[in-house]
């Protein structure tokens, strides 16, 4: 695998995540616990896919065919999708949706805040413009999960299973293949295991302070990265890609 | 979330450019300080509307009753020697 390869399925991987994460986050408008939450979650939902478009237009320029954010995103099938598994779960009830966004941006505000080191300009103007917006996201999604932990009994058993659940999934976000070992020797992106431990430093001191003493661990989540799917995916697709498969091309008149 | 259990209002200010005061920009819920600084930013600062952000709990604000305006404002109707314009300015003054 050559390095602009890697870099396509690396982009592709990112936006990939970005979008689906922003897709669900996309399902609570209107349907938020409160007002202001609502607009909240929906907010992160808008930065993911300004993301995403980032990474989609950056692949499509790379791989040079001519594909653009668009096709990328409505034009491909369940196997050619590379998010991690995490992204596609539910968004259950509140407890799991920020369990979710608390794993997904931890792990990037870390990511991000290397790889706006890379010598790829790509690469770096991206993760620089991203890890404010993860800041934030990481900073939303930690304060919840303290106030549900140190909550009320029901918020903290609530929350405690919501991340028991969804912990497993976290070890998807560290693989690495081909596409990430080629850009590793390369010098363009971060080692991911290097960023496992300040990922688990900075969730044991979200825990420390919702006073949820420890997370199960259970089973390694993985298959997403090769396009193999959980069930959900499948169905996330057809909800926004449906229009643009009807009436391909449509534009707004 | 029924209007008897809603979380404590709190009112928002934004400060457009340092050294300019804040300005009131409106109210919202949150449960506590923290998550109302958050929500202010989404819903008040979205179009860089702001460089600082206060929430102040709206309970906290101690605000005039609008039946005592006339005791309080309508005295100062008569005694417009507390306006600078009432003064004629000296002839031999040309800087002020």
């Amino acid at each position: 695998m050559t390095v602009d390869e890697a870099l396509v399925k690396y982009c592709l991987r990112l936006g990939d995540d970005a979008m689906i994460l922003g897709h669900r986050l996309s399902e609570l408008c209107s349907k938020g616990p409160y007002l202001e939450e609502d607009i909240a979650l929906t907010n992160i939902s808008l930065d993911l896919f300004g993301q995403t478009r980032m990474m989609y237009t950056t692949a499509g320029e790379l791989e040079g065919k001519g594909r653009k954010e668009d096709d990328f995103a409505y034009n491909r099938l369940e196997p050619e999708f590379e998010n991690v598994l995490l992204v596609e779960q539910p968004n259950g009830h509140f407890g799991n949706t920020i369990a979710r966004q608390l794993i997904f941006s931890v792990f990037y505000y870390h990511l991000f805040s290397e790889l706006k080191n890379s010598p790829n300009e790509n690469l770096a103007a991206f993760a620089a413009k991203s890890v404010k917006e993860t800041t934030y996201h990481m900073r939303h999604s930690a304060e919840w999960v303290v106030r549900l932990g140190d909550g009320t009994e029901e918020s903290h058993w609530r929350i405690k299973d919501a991340l028991n659940e969804i912990w497993s999934y976290r070890h998807e976000l560290f693989e690495q293949d081909e596409v990430d070992t080629t850009l590793v020797e390369a010098g363009l992106i971060p080692d991911t295991t290097t960023l496992k431990a300040r990922f688990e430093n900075s969730i044991k001191e979200v825990l420390d302070r919702a006073t949820i003493d420890e997370v199960a661990e259970g089973w390694k989540a993985t298959g997403g990265r090769r396009g193999h799917h959980s069930e959900y995916l499948g169905h996330i697709l057809p909800i926004f890609q449906s229009i643009p498969r009807t009436y391909p091309d449509s534009t707004w008149s | 979330m029924s209007a008897d259990n809603q979380f404590p209002q709190w009112e928002v200010f934004i400060q457009s450019k340092t050294g300019l005061p804040f300005k009131h920009a409106g109210n919202l819920h949150a449960a506590d300080a923290e998550l109302a600084l958050q929500n202010a930013r989404d819903l008040y600062t979205r179009r860089q509307e702001g460089t600082s952000i206060w929430v102040v709990p709206t309970d906290q604000i101690v605000a005039s009753n609008p039946d005592d305006s006339d005791a309080f404002f309508d005295p100062a109707e008569d005694k417009i020697y507390r306006a600078a314009t009432y003064y004629t300015m000296p002839e031999g003054a040309k800087h002020i």
